[in-house]
C-alpha cells in the first residue's frame, strides 16, 4: 500500500483534463511515438494545444468511434503510442467490441482516455452519462483500468501509461476537484494510496470521489470513529492486499464510487472479500438504474456519493445510530 | 509477368486451397467458401512478391502490413503463411485443436505474421488505416494492405475507416475487396444491397480498379501499380466466384461454412490438380 499522506483539501479546485493534456504535451515533446487519437472532441478532450503543437501526430478521424478504436490500434502497430481520446460514454460503449478485441484480446498499446466520465455531463441525461464503463472496461482482458483523483495522480498515472506496454483504460474527470495527494505522492500501479488511517471501518474510493471520503472521515473522526480511506485509483489490476487488510483490521468497508456499483469498484471489492475474507459491505454508487438530469454536483448528492452519504453508510454499516 | 511464374502461382493458390480443405476437414469447422475466393489474392500478395515481409523477422518495422479483415477465412490464410515460411507447413495440421496456435479466427499474439487478431467484420479496415497513418507519422515507406470480405462492408466501421483514409491521403493504403456476392446466409445482393460497390469506394475519395479476382495476371498487374493515383487510397475489387476451384462448392451459399468430407476432399484436390496432403 502507499502511504501518501494528505494535504488539507484545499478549497480550490481542478478540472484533472488540465492536467492529463498538459501531460500529453510534454510527453509527446519528449517522445516522438506519442500521438493522439480524438473523434471530433477537439475542445472537451482539452486537446486543442496538442494539435497546434504536434499536428503531424494528432488525429481526428471524426465522429466514428469504432473506427478510433481501430485506428489505435493501426497506430501501435505500426510503433507509435496512440492516447485515444474522447468522451468516455462514447469511447467505451460505442466501441465496445473493438476495446475488447483490438486493444484487449490483441493487446496493442493503445491508452484510452474515457473523458468526463461517470455524471460528468450531468445535465445533458442518461444519454451521456458514462456510469457503465468501470464496469465494461475492468471485465476486460488485458485491460488495465485507472481513476486518477487529482492533478497530481492524473499527471503521474499518464507518465506511467507510456512506460506500460499494453492497453490501458484511463478515466477522467471533468468535475472539479481539490488537491489531495502531497507533492510527494507517487503512483503505483496496483496499489491503493492510504490517504487516512483508522481501525474503525475503511472507505475505499476514486476519482472525483477522494476529497469526499476525506471529508466524510473527518467528520467520523468528530464522533470518534476512526476511518481508513484508501484511493483505489488502480481499478486494475487491484490492490488485493489492502483490501484484505483493511477488511481483517477494520469493522467493515464502505465502496463509493462515481458508477453503477453493480460490476464496478464496488463489484471489485466484494469480488475479493467474498473470495479472500468476507466482511461487511455498504456500496455507495448508482443501483440498477439511469441517472436523472441535474447538475453533476445534483447527482452526486443525490446518490448520496458525498461525505455525509459516506458518513451516513459507515454508521450504518457498524450499527451506530445517525 | 512470364507464363512460368503465372504458372507457379496457379499451383500454390491450388496448393492452398486443398490445405485450407484438409485442414476444414480436420477440424470439421471453416469457411471453405471463402477460403477459395482468396486463395489467388492471398497467393499473388504473399508468394507474387508484393508483400515486403521477412519471416524470417515476423516484426521487422519496415515491413509491408498485410490485415486480414475477413479473419474467418482463416484457412486460406494460414496456408499462405506457412507456404511463404512464417511457420512450419505442417503445423497446418492442428487448425483449430486444443491450444493450437492456429485459431479460428487469427491471433497474432500466437501465430508470426498476423498482424491483426479479426475474426468480428469489420475492424481490419480501421486497423489498417491507423497502420497507414503511423508510416506517415513516422515518414516510412511500408504499405498496408487489407482484405475484406463482401457482406463484411455492411459493417459501417468499414465506411468510418474510409472516410479517414481518404481525409488523410493515405495513398500507402490498399483495400481489397473479395466480392464473391455471397456473405453466410444468402447472395449479398439478397441480404442488404451493396452495388454499386465501386462507385460508392470512389465516392468515398479511394482510386478504385476493378479486377478478376482469379486471374493472377490481372492481380500482379495491379498490386504492381499501386498506388493508383498519389494521394488517394487504392481500393481493389476482386470479382471472385465463392468457392472458387472446386465444382461442387462453387457460388453456393452452403458452401460459406461447408466441410467437405473426405470423398470431395479428393475430387476437389482433383479438379485442383493437387494432392490431398494428409
Amino acid at each position: 500500500m502507499v502511504v501518501a499522506a494528505p494535504v488539507e483539501t484545499s478549497a480550490k479546485t481542478y478540472d484533472c483534463r488540465e492536467a492529463y493534456s498538459r501531460t500529453l504535451e510534454e510527453m509527446a515533446a519528449q517522445d516522438k511515438r506519442v500521438c493522439a487519437v480524438v473523434n471530433d472532441s477537439v475542445s472537451s478532450t482539452k486537446l486543442k494545444k496538442f494539435k497546434e503543437l504536434f499536428p503531424d501526430r494528432f488525429v481526428n478521424v471524426g465522429i466514428a468511434e469504432q473506427n478510433m478504436i481501430g485506428v489505435g490500434a493501426g497506430l501501435a502497430n505500426g510503433g507509435m503510442v496512440p492516447y485515444v481520446c474522447g468522451a468516455s460514454c462514447f469511447l467505451t460503449a460505442r466501441a465496445m467490441e473493438q476495446v475488447k478485441v483490438d486493444l484487449g484480446y490483441s493487446k496493442w498499446n493503445v491508452k484510452l482516455c474515457g473523458m468526463s466520465s461517470g455524471m460528468a455531463y450531468g445535465q445533458l441525461g442518461a444519454t451521456h452519462h458514462s456510469i457503465e464503463d468501470m464496469a465494461w472496461t475492468r471485465i476486460i482482458p488485458n485491460l488495465t483500468v485507472i481513476v486518477p483523483a487529482d492533478p497530481l495522480e492524473t499527471e503521474q498515472v499518464m507518465r506511467y501509461s507510456l512506460r506500460h506496454d499494453g492497453p490501458m483504460f484511463l478515466r477522467i474527470s471533468r468535475v472539479p476537484v481539490p488537491e489531495v495527494h502531497d507533492r510527494g505522492y507517487q503512483f503505483t500501479l496496483g496499489r491503493a494510496a492510504l490517504m487516512n488511517d483508522g481501525d474503525d471501518v475503511t472507505i475505499i474510493t476514486n476519482g472525483i470521489l477522494v476529497a469526499r471520503a476525506i471529508r466524510a472521515a473527518k467528520l467520523l473522526e468528530q464522533r470518534g470513529i476512526f476511518a481508513r480511506v484508501l484511493n483505489m485509483s488502480s481499478i486494475k489490476p487491484l490492490d488485493y492486499d489492502a483490501i484484505i487488510k483493511a477488511a481483517k483490521e477494520t469493522r467493515g468497508i464502505v465502496t463509493a464510487e462515481e458508477a453503477l456499483t453493480a460490476g464496478g469498484l464496488g463489484g471489485a471489492v466484494a469480488e475479493v472479500l467474498a473470495l479472500h475474507h468476507p466482511a461487511r459491505m455498504r456500496m455507495l454508487g448508482l443501483p440498477d438504474v439511469f441517472a436523472p438530469t441535474g447538475s453533476a454536483e445534483f447527482l452526486l448528492d443525490h446518490f448520496h456519493l458525498n461525505a455525509d452519504g459516506m458518513v451516513n453508510a459507515a454508521l450504518d454499516l457498524l450499527g451506530e445510530s445517525k | 509477368m512470364a507464363e512460368s511464374s503465372l504458372k507457379h502461382l496457379q499451383q500454390a493458390a491450388n496448393l492452398t486451397r486443398i490445405r485450407a480443405m484438409s485442414m476444414t476437414h480436420h477440424s470439421q469447422l471453416g469457411h471453405t467458401g471463402g477460403d477459395l475466393s482468396s486463395a489467388d489474392i492471398l497467393t499473388c500478395l504473399y508468394l507474387g512478391g508484393i508483400l515486403a515481409v521477412d519471416p524470417q523477422k515476423p516484426h521487422w518495422e519496415q515491413r509491408d502490413r498485410f490485415v486480414m479483415s475477413k479473419g474467418h477465412c482463416s484457412g486460406a490464410f494460414y496456408a499462405t503463411l506457412a507456404a511463404r515460411g512464417f511457420f512450419p507447413v505442417e503445423q497446418l495440421k492442428t487448425f483449430m485443436d486444443p491450444l493450437s496456435m492456429l485459431n479460428g479466427h487469427p491471433d497474432r499474439n500466437k501465430l508470426p505474421g498476423v498482424e491483426a487478431n479479426t475474426g468480428p467484420l469489420g475492424h481490419g479496415a480501421p486497423i489498417a488505416v491507423g497502420a497507414a497513418l503511423a508510416a506517415k507519422m513516422r515518414g516510412e515507406h511500408w504499405r498496408v494492405f487489407a482484405l475484406t470480405g463482401d457482406g463484411e462492408l455492411q459493417e459501417g466501421s468499414n465506411w468510418e475507416a474510409a472516410m479517414t483514409a481518404h481525409h488523410y491521403k493515405l495513398d500507402n493504403l490498399t483495400v481489397i475487396v473479395d466480392r464473391n456476392r455471397i456473405q453466410q446466409g444468402d447472395f449479398t445482393e439478397n441480404t442488404v444491397q451493396l452495388d454499386p460497390l465501386a462507385p460508392k469506394w470512389s465516392s468515398f475519395g479511394f482510386a478504385v480498379r476493378e479486377v478478376d479476382g482469379h486471374s493472377h495476371e490481372e492481380l500482379m498487374q495491379v498490386f504492381q501499380s499501386l498506388p493508383l493515383e498519389s494521394g488517394r487510397p487504392t481500393c481493389i475489387i476482386a470479382n471472385t466466384i465463392k468457392g472458387k476451384g472446386v465444382s461442387f462448392a462453387e457460388n453456393k451459399p452452403a458452401w460459406h461454412h461447408g466441410v467437405p468430407t473426405r470423398e470431395q476432399l479428393f475430387m476437389a484436390a482433383e479438379e485442383l490438380g493437387v494432392e490431398v496432403p494428409w
